[in-house]
Parts: structure tokens; C-alpha cells; sequence
């Protein structure tokens, strides 16, 4: 999520694949390094879920994607 | 001749210098930053808002129940049933502004969590996620960790930022779209 454009896609790739899973980690790492919250939406269902992740081995590796936002701060 | 005029020349030009230098190179300081901030924050563009609002209308719409998006577009905001205890309450979700909380049963309305998801990680750009975007934070945040989510925000009583008449109103639409919605189906 970015101020100005929504969703911005910041990098895919197969996890199962070495080179894709390096460059996933690279961003995942990068995205941290920002500041950023991570979230895995999850579902069973109809019903919908969300997970936090700090580390890229918490991906659940059927995951479809990771998003990004900006920490939450008290307003 | 010639001479005295040159030389008049350069005592006014130093006394310009005395006199306006320092507050020419105020100026000019002034506005060589000024022109690099404006050159970072890209003008105001309600087509590219729009644009980012209907991307992240999309990412809302693929994340959240097919419940929730179509709330979210109706109603303008999202309920959402609080995790903790016996589950009795809810909370409003709201594009920029408090989350409200409220009992489930009674509609009577809890606290507000002033709660924000500003981009700080380029400074001088605007923060401000599009609307939707801010109400999937929020979403996600609650879902994954209530009470962490919770923690971070200033809670206040209700009626300091949300209109506590129309954060009732809101509840009252909520169960007539839910009679709606179950009706319809």
C-alpha cells in the first residue's frame, strides 16, 4: 500500500524456486527495513483472516501474497 | 571623470552588499529548499487519487468477505466482531478516522481508538493511504492482532472525533443492510 497509487506490486515469484525465493526474501527484508507491517489475508471459507509475519519463514508457503503497509501509530 | 564614476560604481555595489547580502542569501536559502520539496511532492492530481482508489478498492475487495466490500461500498465503512472475550462487541471501521467500538447487543457505543497508518518512509511525500487502503490496515491490523492493534492506539471516549448521533445512525443502517442482505438471499 502506498499514499498516492494503492497496491504496488513490489515483487512475485515462485518461493519453490531458488532465485525467486532470494529475491522474495531480498524485498520482504526491505520492506521490514522500511518500517513496514507485513500481512498474509488468509481464508476458510467465506470467512476471512489476516496474519502478521516477521520473518520470511512465517509465510506460509501456499501463501499467494505478502502485503505491505505502514505501521500503525496512535493518531 | 570616468574614473570617479567607476569608483562610485564599486562603493555602491559594496554597500549593496552590506546592505542586502544577508538577507538576499536569506532568500535565496530559502528557496533553494523550498524548490526541492516541491519538486518531491507531486501536485495535487484528483485523477491519480481516484486511480489509487480504485486499485485499492480492488486489493480490499480480494482480501476482506464479499460481505465486508460490499459494506465497505454501501455503507462507506466495515464491521468487524471483536476476537477477545465472549466476542459481545464489534467495531466500526472507518477510512481516516477512530476506530469505534461498540457493544454488539446494545448498539451503546464503547470508546474510539485514534488510530493512523502514516507512510513514513518517504518524509516528504504525502502519507495518506487512499481511503480503502487505510480501511484494509485497519482490517488487517484487527484481525491479526486485536490487541496489539489496540495497544498502539489513544483511546478516547466516544464522540471526541466521531459524531457519536451519526456512529449510532451508522448501526442502525448496518442492521437494516444485514435484514437486507439476509432477505434478499
Amino acid at each position: 500500500m502506498k499514499p498516492g497509487h494503492g497496491d504496488v506490486l513490489l515483487a512475485e515469484g515462485d518461493p519453490e524456486v531458488s532465485e525467486d525465493e532470494e529475491r522474495l526474501i531480498a524485498e520482504f527484508r526491505r520492506q521490514l527495513d522500511l518500517g513496514m507491517w507485513a500481512a498474509v489475508p488468509t481464508s476458510e471459507g467465506t470467512r476471512r483472516e489476516a496474519t502478521m509475519v516477521r520473518d520470511f519463514a512465517d509465510v506460509p508457503r501456499d501463501a499467494e501474497r505478502v502485503v505491505f503497509f505502514p505501521p500503525a501509530a496512535g493518531g | 571623470m570616468s574614473f570617479f564614476l567607476a569608483t562610485s560604481l564599486v562603493v555602491l555595489a559594496a554597500l549593496a552588499v552590506v546592505g542586502f547580502g544577508p538577507s538576499l542569501a536569506e532568500r535565496v536559502r530559502r528557496r533553494i529548499p523550498r524548490r526541492k520539496i516541491q519538486e518531491r511532492i507531486p501536485a495535487y492530481d484528483p485523477g491519480r487519487e481516484r486511480r489509487a482508489e480504485a486499485r485499492a478498492r480492488e486489493l480490499l475487495r480480494s482480501v476482506v468477505s464479499a460481505d465486508e466490500y460490499a459494506m465497505y461500498l454501501e455503507l462507506g465503512f466495515i464491521a468487524v466482531e471483536g476476537a477477545e472475550g465472549d466476542g459481545g462487541y464489534g467495531y466500526l471501521l472507518y477510512p481516516h478516522r477512530p476506530i469505534v467500538a461498540f457493544d454488539a447487543p446494545t448498539g451503546e457505543l464503547l470508546n474510539e481508538y485514534c488510530v493512523g497508518f502514516p507512510d513514513r518512509s518517504e518524509p516528504e511525500v504525502s502519507q495518506r493511504l487512499p481511503d480503502a487502503d487505510d480501511v484494509l490496515a485497519k482490517w488487517m491490523s484487527l484481525r491479526a492482532g486485536e490487541r496489539e492493534l489496540i495497544s498502539v492506539a489513544n483511546m478516547h471516549v466516544p464522540g471526541r472525533q466521531v459524531d457519536p448521533g451519526q456512529a449510532g445512525r451508522d448501526l442502525i443502517r448496518l442492521r437494516e443492510w444485514r435484514a437486507r442482505r439476509v432477505a434478499a438471499a
